[in-house]
């Protein structure tokens, strides 16, 4: 099951539709993390509000997303994990550590507006 | 078998990825026949993959046996993860937060342990694993 990536200004917003095997996360981690050079994109959103799992190959592969996008110049958000799904990670042992998440989508973009304003703000003053 | 079976019980061979997560579906559905609250569905869920996916990085082949059992008027969802692959050479290594030989997190079993109610473990070196795990109604 491919997830959808759609470019919406700046940024890449991944939509998890359905659950994902370890070799769907694994190309959704390498679409995102090629997309975002291709279209110069500043931040991307990861929507896992479909996900009713998120285990330790899951984690790690969204940890992973995360951090080669910033290696990247870009920021990236997990938005929408669930409640119960965030009470199994935690039991678990998982945390998405040095990793951004917001409540929803929205909450995500205003995130990434905050970010990426801001960087824009620092470049700017420098020059 | 310690406690009395309820259902006929569910059997999903694991040969690969696809398989961890029809295991971990098919447990989902059982545990809300079950009458399991979300949050406990998540959390049966979550342990299913975990021990599904060790069979997978491990094993290469095994099944996830999935049961209703009671104790006494206590409902339960049983799921017993086997395996004949290598074992595991050192169990209570293996039982330690962080510890992994295939570069993953190493946090699957300590982690099924504390998501479910009861964890036995039995591993015969070069014979295969056995992982049983219970997670009772409140």
């Amino acid at each position: 099951m491919q997830v959808p990536i759609l470019k919406q200004g700046a940024y890449l917003i991944a939509t998890v539709q359905s659950a994902l095997t370890d070799e769907d996360l694994k190309q959704l981690r390498d679409a995102l993390v090629g997309q975002v050079s291709k279209v110069r994109a500043r931040g991307v959103i990861v929507d896992v509000t479909a996900l009713d799992v998120i285990d330790s190959f899951a984690t790690r592969t969204l940890r992973d997303v995360a951090h080669m996008i910033r290696l990247r110049g870009a920021e990236t958000v997990i938005v929408g994990i669930q409640p119960e799904v965030a009470f199994s990670m935690v039991k678990l042992g998982l945390s998405l550590e040095g990793v951004a998440t917001a409540l929803d989508l929205e909450e995500g973009l205003a995130y990434l507006d905050r970010k990426v304003k801001g960087h824009n703000h620092e470049v700017r003053t420098h020059r | 078998m310690r406690f009395a079976l309820i259902a006929d019980e569910v059997r999903v061979p694991i040969d690969s990825d696809a398989d961890i997560v029809s295991a971990r579906q098919k447990g989902r559905e059982l545990a809300s026949h079950c009458g399991f609250p979300s949050t406990d569905l998540a959390v049966v869920a979550t342990a299913i993959s975990e021990l599904a996916r060790n069979i997978v990085r491990y094993a290469v082949h095994g099944k996830i046996i999935l049961r209703v059992v009671d104790n006494h008027g206590k409902r339960g969802i049983e799921v017993v993860a086997t395996d004949d692959g290598p074992g595991i050479p050192d169990v209570a290594l293996a039982m330690q937060d962080g510890y992994s030989t295939s570069g993953s997190l190493g946090l699957g079993l300590p982690g099924t342990r504390r998501l479910m109610d009861e964890f036995e473990i039995k591993s015969d070196f070069g014979k295969g694993t056995t992982v049983t795990v219970r997670k009772w109604k409140r």
